[in-house]
């Protein structure tokens, strides 16, 4: 059984850009322990020679002529923006 | 009768002889919301001035003289992750409270040609990720067959919005049995297209190899209906088909002589609920007697699948939930240090508790160390569920299973539990997978009077054949015409 400590949790949460208090942490280790231990059930399956399936039908790139067509227009790209500045998103400063 | 109580043909017939008005059924659609509606609550949102334009539109284009589409004029409710052009679509979450997209999916076009009047966009578990409606970030929706229990999900509303007669038919998404499993639940038609049949742009993205979108309704002739009008290859979607699209509405013929249904005797395994079990035997019996056969067959890899799906859903799922960071739309947290502080407090204010909980899942089985161990290892044997179909479908014509293990379950039963939860999915996740199509009709009723589906499913782009066989049954049974009494 897999054991998922309070470390991981951070470590995972950090990489997906989440943050729990302290409870949430330990309900989230409990619960993705107990659901990563469901999963485990796979390795029951040997697919040493099985090719995985990532799409069902073949998937090819499409390609297209290189033309230009209007694209949205950018105050209409901007409504739902949370801070739109000047015609661009504005975020809290990055370069300190 | 009630306009209300119709269905989209019934409704199609009355407005090509004159004797009503696309603005008559919209009116007696919107009563019918003001009547149930605070019981229900199937709804983010109502769009009562935009149908009533559309029925006056379709009015008018009537008096002269026009022919029209099938649909024109019918309400349809939208689940609320399909992108609506000027109309609020939230995905029931919090962190898309604001979100008013600047274009229309690729069903949205496509039902607008058939001059549909958009009734409302319904209430759905958080970015289509449950099995109850639960999960939405707004409020709970409750099924109209008894208040005190779950509608299903994710496409909780849609269903339930059918089901109680505030919307003649509605699209659902499904990613591991979102359509099929609140179509049971409610009692009424859900099919599931196969991955590729219908373009997924403009939906947003749960699980991109899984979602599918599909029509819920009153039964399986406006099933068709709505099949022939959002089917079809767009060059928008790099995923969608390039496949013909037949006329769906060819395939409603009651006759099932000759053809083969399998059983796959994995389906009916303990924990499966008695009722369900015997209303689903007992249809096979109806099935025999219209003069198909049915035989046993093996799915052998069935009991994977839901580990499998919360692997490989997860997975997707945590990519594609990046791009919720509080820049370009939606929700933004106040008060951050900097921007990396930004995204984790409107991701962790904006986000739902099972949103989370997958996302964590996944981006745990994509991160370094962890890869071929669960995501890799999850693709192989979504390689052996497929097989399993692919081997059964050079036996049989279709595969009939309960589409649910259990009718359904009381509110706030399993939302404690998110494993016991995942598990109801049980029969519906491997067609996702596999990427087959599948259809659920009502075959019966428990006796405490819950509607219980049966799940048909077909070979790839065979969606004539499931339709024929739920046809068939249906026209041989009454289910389909039951209402509930909400109360």
């Amino acid at each position: 059984m897999p054991k998922i400590t309070i470390q991981e949790v951070e470590t995972v949460a950090n990489l997906a850009r989440l943050e729990f208090d302290e409870e949430e942490k330990k309900q989230f280790t409990y619960q993705l322990e107990r659901i990563l231990s469901y999963i485990d059930k796979l390795n029951e399956l040997d697919t040493e020679n099985v090719e995985p399936t990532s799409h069902v039908l073949p998937i090819r790139n499409v390609m297209r002529e290189d033309e230009v067509k209007p694209s949205y227009p950018r105050e209409e790209m901007l409504k739902n923006a949370p801070r739109p500045v000047e015609g661009y998103f504005a975020v809290p400063k990055v370069i300190t | 009768m009630e306009l209300y109580s119709m269905t989209a043909h019934q409704l199609r017939d009355l407005l090509r002889k004159g004797e009503v008005s696309a603005t008559d059924i919209v009116k007696s659609v919107l009563e019918r919301i003001d009547e149930v509606e605070g019981k229900i609550k199937a709804y983010i949102t109502i769009t009562d001035d935009l149908a009533l334009r559309s029925a006056e539109k379709v009015d008018e284009l009537l008096a002269k003289g026009e022919e029209l589409p099938d649909l024109a004029g019918i309400p349809v409710a939208i689940k609320d992750v399909i992108c609506t052009k000027g109309v609020l679509t939230t995905c029931a979450s919090k962190i898309l409270y604001n979100f008013v997209p600047p274009y229309d999916a690729t069903v949205m076009v496509k039902l607008n040609r058939q001059m549909i009047a958009m009734i409302g966009k319904a209430n759905m578990d958080e970015f289509a990720m449950g099995s109850s409606t639960e999960n939405s970030g707004f409020f709970i929706t409750r099924n109209p067959w008894d208040l005190d229990r779950v509608p299903g999900g994710s496409s909780g509303g849609s269903a339930a919005a059918v089901a109680a007669d505030e919307a003649i038919c509605s699209l659902g998404s499904d990613t591991g049995g979102s359509i099929r499993q609140p179509a049971a639940l409610c009692g009424v038609v859900g099919l599931k297209p196969t991955y590729g049949r219908v373009s997924r742009f403009g939906l947003v993205a749960f699980a991109s190899s899984l979602d599918q979108i599909g029509p819920i309704t009153k039964d399986v002739e406006d099933c068709a209906l709505m099949m022939n009008a959002i089917c079809g290859y767009d060059p928008m979607d790099s995923t969608s088909a390039d496949v013909p699209v037949p006329d769906f509405t060819k395939s409603l013929i009651p006759e099932v002589k000759g053809f083969k249904i399998g059983v796959p005797k994995e389906y009916f395994i303990e924990g499966i609920d008695p009722e369900v079990e015997a209303a689903v035997r007992k249809a096979l019996e109806k099935f025999e007697e219209l003069g198909a056969s049915v035989e046993e067959i093996s799915l052998p890899h069935t009991e994977y699948a839901v580990a499998d799906y919360y692997i490989i859903a997860s997975a997707e799922a945590s990519a594609n939930l990046e791009r919720y960071d509080g820049v370009k739309y939606g929700y933004r947290a106040e008060g951050a240090k900097d921007l990396i502080d930004m995204y984790k407090k409107t991701r962790s204010e904006g986000f739902g508790a099972e949103v989370k909980r997958r996302i964590m899942l996944g981006t745990y089985a994509l991160s370094a160390g962890y890869y071929d161990a669960y995501y890799l290892k999850g693709l192989k044997v979504r390689t052996l569920i497929k097989r399993d179909f692919d081997e059964a479908f050079e036996k049989v014509d279709v595969i009939v299973t309960p589409t649910s293990p259990t009718p359904a379950f009381r509110i706030g039963e399993k939302v404690d539990d998110p494993l016991t939860m995942y598990l109801s999915d049980i029969f519906t996740i491997s067609a996702n997978l596999a990427g087959i199509c599948g259809i659920s009709i009502p075959c019966g009723f428990s006796s405490e009077g819950l509607p219980i589906g049966m799940q048909i499913l077909g070979k790839p782009f065979d969606e004539e054949t499931i339709i024929r066989v739920a046809y068939a049954f249906e026209q041989s049974t009454d289910y389909h015409t039951l209402k509930p009494r909400i109360g």
